[in-house]
């Protein structure tokens, strides 16, 4: 089997859906300034909606691609609330504070969401049905599935989607109206909360989506499960250039990407059998064995390790502009 | 058409407009100068909303606007091109005219275009990159893509050269004569007063002098204060 491009492809999966998620956590901030943390909380009710109405339908005979479509349809809109709800509630009084105000606020509201999915789903970890026959296609000795294929599609989509709307709608327009400069854009008549509250709804539509496909992928979802997507896409965002559209689908998809090889390769590259000196050392690497330091469950530490590179050597992000320190 | 009565507009504890009273009729060209830091910028703000002031009355076509919000305004033809002029500097050309005509659900700039060449020329050209002229021209083409019946214009000619101040008090001078209602606020006391039929004085929060614009010119105090002359 060929790792590169088995991880190439995995990562492209994963990564796909880390730009969607990301596209939420960039709107937001390309607006008003607000990491919204709870976006990611946004996803994984997301997941956890649509996984409780694909178990309930599993058993009902109706086809499978169906079932999946109404899970969808249905962790759509209750996401589109809460994204509303919490820029109606939380945020839009804070309107005007100190950035710090509302920022403490995001990760409040981020810890009210998970606490509401652990009373209403409990702590257990749901399953995704055997409903879908996933088949498996092998290219130059990597393996993709129909899941990752859909994924993959459904992502592009979902993005070329957003693109339309941002940058050929007239609400799109608004919406960047408002980003560079809200009281002119009052002045032009633009509801600024109207387009505000939008900009939540359109993410955590996004985002909605994102968790089904998330939570399909690795056949589970849980309620704890918001924050380390929720990380990692914020940490694309951040690579792309926090509030740039085109930067936060890069940055997803980079970010999977390096994911993916990195734990592809981690193994062999710290296994410390291999290298000569040192495996004289280690009693595990006689007669051929292994002594791997950092194995593939890792990683979740790329993401963190990019991130904190992205922090130290370009702050701006990959396509973001040099902005000075806003107040 | 706009009646303003006893405007106050206070940020902390600063006293910026200081009970200003103020009329512009259907059809004028009324302009209002004064210094720097006078509150002429806060007195337009606090006539489209944009920020909160108290006032015995504030009206606009009759109907009392102290409840409105911003965006409310332009839908009903009253229109500021703020100090600065507050293009949207990522935007094309094309786009930031698109967006002046938001309110009344999208309009053709065909006409702006043709009052503006330069912005035809650019129309794919992202408006941070144009001139100080061009982005004047911009934000009172963007302005009028609303069809505006009262055009508020602070201070248009800030910045420019001799001969861009001239053209755009020539193009305020073509729309007044459209019929459209204009307050104009100036830094440049003498261009303003030619143009205008009635003017105000402010200085520090408060008008100091009101009247025709032609009585103005000749008033020994505006000469003194505001067209360069000294008191001899
Ligand atoms: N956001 C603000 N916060 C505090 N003070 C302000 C604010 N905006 C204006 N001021 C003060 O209010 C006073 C009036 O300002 P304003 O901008 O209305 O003056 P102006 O007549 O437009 O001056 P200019 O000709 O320089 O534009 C000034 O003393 C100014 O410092
Ligand atoms: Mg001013």
């Amino acid at each position: 089997m060929d790792t590169f491009l088995q991880q190439l492809i995995n990562g492209l999966t994963a990564g796909s859906v880390y730009a969607v998620v990301a596209l939420g956590y960039t709107m937001v901030y390309g607006i008003i300034q607000l990491i919204n943390f709870a976006h990611g909380e946004v996803v994984m009710i997301g997941a956890m909606v649509a996984f409780t109405v694909i178990n309930a339908l599993a058993p009902s005979g109706l086809p499978p691609l169906a079932v999946v479509l109404i899970g969808t349809g249905c962790a759509v809109p209750v996401c589109m609330l809460v994204g509303y709800s919490m820029e109606r509630l939380a945020y839009r009084p804070l309107r005007g504070a100190p950035r710090l105000a509302p920022l403490i606020t995001a990760i409040g509201v981020s810890i009210i969401l998970q606490h509401l999915a652990l009373m209403i789903w409990s702590r257990n970890i749901m399953a995704f049905p055997q409903i879908i026959e996933s088949r498996t296609y092998f290219i130059a000795g990597a393996a993709i599935t129909t899941v990752q294929i859909a994924i993959l599609g459904i992502c592009v989509l979902l993005m070329g989607a957003l693109a339309l709307l941002v940058y050929r709608t007239p609400l799109g327009t608004a919406m960047r109206a408002t980003a560079q400069n809200p009281q002119v854009a009052g002045l032009m008549g633009i509801d600024v909360n109207r387009v505000i509250a939008a900009t939540f709804v359109i993410g955590a539509a996004l985002g909605a989506v994102a968790g089904v496909l998330f939570g399909t992928y690795y056949g589970i979802a849980q309620y704890t499960m918001g924050s380390v997507l929720g990380l990692k896409a914020f940490s694309a965002a951040v690579l792309g250039g926090i509030g740039n559209i085109p930067g936060a689908m890069l940055g997803g998809v980079l970010l999977g990407l390096v994911e993916a090889l990195g734990a592809g390769y981690i193994g062999d590259l710290t296994d410390l059998c291999q290298y000569g000196w040192l495996s004289g050392l280690i009693d595990a690497c006689a007669g051929g064995g292994h002594f791997i330091l950092f194995g593939s469950n890792y990683q979740d530490v790329f993401a963190f390790v990019v991130l904190i590179l992205v922090l130290v050597i370009r702050p701006s992000g990959l396509l973001g502009e040099r902005v000075g320190e806003r107040a | 058409m706009l009646e303003v009565r006893q405007l106050q507009v206070r940020y902390g504890g600063i006293r910026a407009v200081k009970g200003v009273d103020l009329d512009v009729g259907e059809g004028e060209l009324v302009c209002l100068i004064g210094a720097n830091g006078a509150g002429k910028s806060s007195t337009l703000k606090a006539i489209c909303r944009l920020i909160a002031s108290d006032s015995s009355r504030l009206s606009y076509l009759g109907s009392d606007i102290r409840k409105s919000l911003v965006h409310e305004l332009p839908r009903r033809g009253l229109v500021m091109v703020p100090e600065g002029r507050g293009i949207f500097p990522q935007l094309t050309v094309h786009e930031n005219l698109a967006m002046g005509a938001y309110a009344r659900g999208g309009g053709d700039p065909a006409a702006q275009y043709e009052r503006f060449p330069r912005l035809k020329e650019r129309r794919h050209q992202v408006a941070g990159t144009l001139s100080g002229g061009e982005q004047q021209m911009l934000a009172i083409a963007r302005a009028l893509m609303s069809e505006p019946k009262l055009l508020l214009l602070d201070e248009p000619s800030m910045g420019l050269a001799p001969q861009m101040v001239a053209k755009i008090f020539e193009i305020v001078r073509e729309i007044a004569a459209q019929g459209v209602t204009i307050l104009l606020v100036e830094q440049n006391a003498l261009l303003a007063l030619e143009l205008a039929h009635r003017g105000y004085v402010m200085e520090s929060g408060e008008i100091s002098l009101a009247g025709e614009a032609k009585r103005l010119l000749e008033n020994p105090r505006v000469r003194e204060a505001y067209l360069g002359e000294g008191a001899g």
